[in-house]
């Protein structure tokens, strides 16, 4: 009898982690949707501690006649149909920033943006939470996340990352551990980018900068949380379309499946 | 057959997409998931109240710090004949009315609100939109008009009755005696060291300064002591409360 038959097959996923990623991916959605009504209400990016309709804008989203434009610093875009400027289903002109079909609501309520957004930011929250916890006690961090010494090696980073241009090498290497891009991205995101989107969202809150004066220090002010705050929510968007990128390169219904019952494989990545 | 799957995939996408859209909507409009969402308000209200202390001082900045110009919001004049006759005279005739659940109601001239003891305070205004302006406010702290007209103790809430119409309803707002006998809760009457402008809510405006702009409250003609928030407008508590699902707790 072969070795391997009498070792019970571990499910490459875990449950938290099959349950945490939909739960997250649910939220994010939504958030970064509910997050843009909230951005049209006041679509102007600042630096420090204040940041009004008379101060500098290092981004501003603005319409002049039938135009749409996108202003970073002294740089103007247009972007008329998609920013700014655009038709919505009924083929009326707005003038808001983002568009009805990316935002929740789609037509713009800045009450019900947030309340959108603050309900699933609890859900969000205290499912991050969680999941960092059970992931450091069932090891899946340690485990399956944790870069080792050797992998550090920025040699070793370009070889990962010039093989996630290889379809090939993405097809044969979807059961095995995690390589070091993913690591990297997925600690990246897990403890950087999203603990960064909690802390930054609030700092936002008049009431928590009370609270917690360090808040506002940390960032240099809440114009810089905010700016921070929306800088962050499109790092983790990157994320998300590399992340769907590369699922559909190596097998989008099998690696689906795995993520729903937890699917088998033969590396520690789970 | 590829072509096909990944049009296929590409189409079901889009679908996918829209029906998100029109679902996210009609939960939207559904009381029950509108009810859901705003339970949100009640998580937020009961953990930032219970992560400092109940009296945590907003952060203060200095001169250096001010925006260059403050920016106006909401009502910018209340356009009435008789605001446009007061503002005319330096707002001499104006009165504070002080009503409700206090044992010597009583009113107040801008003048009488001066002589009593003032608070300087230079802080950050937040705006529900997500700009901030920081201005030096002076006034008169809450507090202080509350002992003064002795506050029962069957009262919860004040009420700012204020002389601005926003859509043909009078502006309104609401806080709790916590945010009422904190010590930067003042009644501002100056802005960056000169007489409060018209359009900042001349000649006094509410300064609560852990919550958002829309609680500071412009153009203030009385303040009313009550038990409960049921009977003052849609009893949501405000004007944005009663017009929009803005929340009453204003805190993030």
């Amino acid at each position: 009898m072969p070795k391997e038959a009498i070792i019970p097959q571990q499910p490459r996923h875990h449950l938290t982690t099959r349950l945490w990623h939909w739960t997250n991916a649910l939220c994010l959605l939504i958030m970064l949707m509910s997050g843009l009504t909230i951005f049209n209400a006041h679509p102007r990016l600042y630096w420090g501690e204040y940041g009004a309709n008379d101060d500098y804008a290092w981004m501003a989203v603005g319409s002049s006649d039938r135009i749409g434009y996108l202003r970073l610093g002294e740089m103007r875009i247009e972007t008329t149909g998609f920013l700014g400027n655009w038709q919505d289903s009924e083929g009326r002109t707005q003038k808001w920033a983002f568009p009805g079909w990316a935002t929740i609501p789609s037509g713009y309520s800045l009450a019900d943006g947030r309340r959108w957004h603050f309900f699933f930011a609890w859900i969000f929250s205290i499912g991050l939470a969680l999941f960092m916890i059970r992931s450091l006690w069932n090891r899946h961090i340690q485990k399956d996340l944790h870069m080792r010494r050797d992998e550090w090696r920025p040699s070793r980073i370009w070889r990962s990352l010039r093989n996630h241009t290889r379809i090939s090498v993405i097809r044969q290497s979807r059961d095995k551990p995690y390589n070091v891009i993913q690591k990297l991205g997925y600690i990246g995101v897990i403890f950087i980018l999203l603990p960064l989107m909690i802390l930054t969202g609030l700092t936002m809150s008049p009431a928590m900068d009370a609270n917690w004066p360090f808040l506002s220090d940390l960032f240099g002010g809440r114009q810089s949380a905010r700016s921070v705050h929306f800088l962050t929510a499109f790092a983790l968007m990157l994320f998300f379309m590399v992340h769907i990128v590369m699922v559909l390169l190596s097998g989008p219904l099998r690696q689906t499946i795995a993520m729903i019952t937890g699917g088998h494989g033969e590396g520690e990545a789970r | 057959m590829t072509i096909l799957t990944r049009r296929k995939l590409i189409s079901s996408a889009a679908i996918g997409a829209g029906s998100l859209l029109t679902g996210c909507d009609a939960l939207n409009r559904n009381p029950t998931f509108q009810n859901m969402l705003a339970s949100a308000e009640s998580g937020n209200f009961a953990v930032q109240r219970a992560l400092g202390d109940r009296m945590q001082l907003a952060s203060e900045y200095n001169i250096a710090d001010l925006s260059p110009s403050f920016r106006a919001n909401g009502t910018r004049d209340p356009g009435t004949s008789e605001y446009a006759a007061s503002a005319a005279q330096g707002f001499a005739d104006w009165q504070l009315r002080l009503t409700g659940l206090f044992s010597k109601p009583r009113h107040f001239s801008l003048a009488a609100l001066q002589s009593l003891p003032q608070r300087t305070q230079i802080t950050r205004h937040d705006c529900v939109e997500g700009w901030s302006a920081i201005g030096q406010w002076t006034g008169v702290p809450v507090k202080i008009l509350l002992d003064v007209a002795g506050l029962r103790d069957s009262a919860r809430f004040l009420v700012f009755h204020c002389a601005d119409q926003l859509g043909g309803r009078p502006y309104y707002e609401s806080i709790d005696l916590l945010d009422a006998y904190h010590p930067q809760t003042i009644l501002a009457h100056r802005l960056n060291g000169e007489a409060l402008p018209v359009a900042n809510g001349a000649p006094l405006r509410l300064r609560v300064e852990r919550q958002l702009g829309y609680k500071q409250a412009k153009y203030i003609t009385g303040i009313e002591a009550v038990a409960s928030l049921a009977g003052i407008g849609e009893g949501k508590g405000g004007y944005w409360q009663d017009v929009a699902n803005y929340e009453w707790y204003a805190g993030i």
